[in-house]
């Protein structure tokens, strides 16, 4: 039961990434992109934690981990740059 | 098919449900500021209630507590409305459209008209004054 869970959340969060991956691509403004860069590593994120419980292996979660620290960083650099033209001052 | 079996599949389903919520009102809602208020609740509901699931899962299956998803637990709750923060200052300064029945805009726009030119000038007429 809880195998099945797993892969019906696995194929709902492969359509996630497909619906970011179109606003990734569509997005009529720069800030529309950065938004959805955004929900792709959160959505990586939750499909990483999926594997480890499939997997049954406790290893994942220092790769989700370095994930949000990477994800929020790169978030924040992307938007200094729209902000100041500049990343780092 | 006991009861914590039960329980683990409803945390993961629930926390699924509200990334693909997420996402559809991403792919979705009409307008940049719209669009940032649905994949917040995919950061906190969704990625916390499967962070809840694997912490069950892993407890149980190890017969030790696990306690080291709380740490991308506290870190997405502390960055999220940082970055959503962020994003909408983004936006603002890069005068993104909106709807027309967006709300606060045109606030936004008198007080950048109003605000930023004489304090440029002021700044200036300062800069001039010490140098002289």
């Amino acid at each position: 039961m809880l195998k099945t869970a797993l892969l019906l959340v696995n194929v709902m969060i492969a359509i996630a990434l497909l619906l970011s991956l179109w606003r990734l691509i569509q997005g009529p403004s720069l800030a529309d992109r950065i938004l959805a860069l955004d929900t792709l590593y959160i959505n990586s994120i939750a499909l990483i934690i999926l594997l480890g419980m499939y997997m049954g292996s406790p290893l994942y979660f220092e790769a989700a981990l370095l994930i949000a620290l990477l994800g929020f960083v790169s978030t924040a650099a992307l938007c200094k740059y729209l902000l100041r033209g500049d990343i780092i001052e | 098919m006991n009861w914590i079996e039960l329980i683990l599949s409803f945390f993961v389903l629930l926390g699924g449900l509200f990334m693909l919520i997420g996402s559809i009102g991403l792919a979705r809602l009409p307008d940049f500021y719209m669009r940032l208020h649905a994949p917040t609740k995919a950061t906190t509901l969704g990625v916390g209630s499967l962070l809840i699931a694997s912490m069950l899962f892993f407890s149980i299956k190890n017969s030790m507590f696990s306690i080291h998803e709380i740490l991308i637990t506290i870190f997405l709750f502390i960055t999220a409305p940082v970055s959503a923060h962020m994003m909408a200052k983004a936006a603002l300064h890069v005068d993104t459209d909106t709807l027309e029945r967006t709300q606060g805009v045109e606030a936004h726009k008198a007080a950048t008209a109003g605000g930023n030119p004489p304090a440029k000038a002021d700044l200036v007429n300062k800069q001039k004054g010490s140098e002289n």
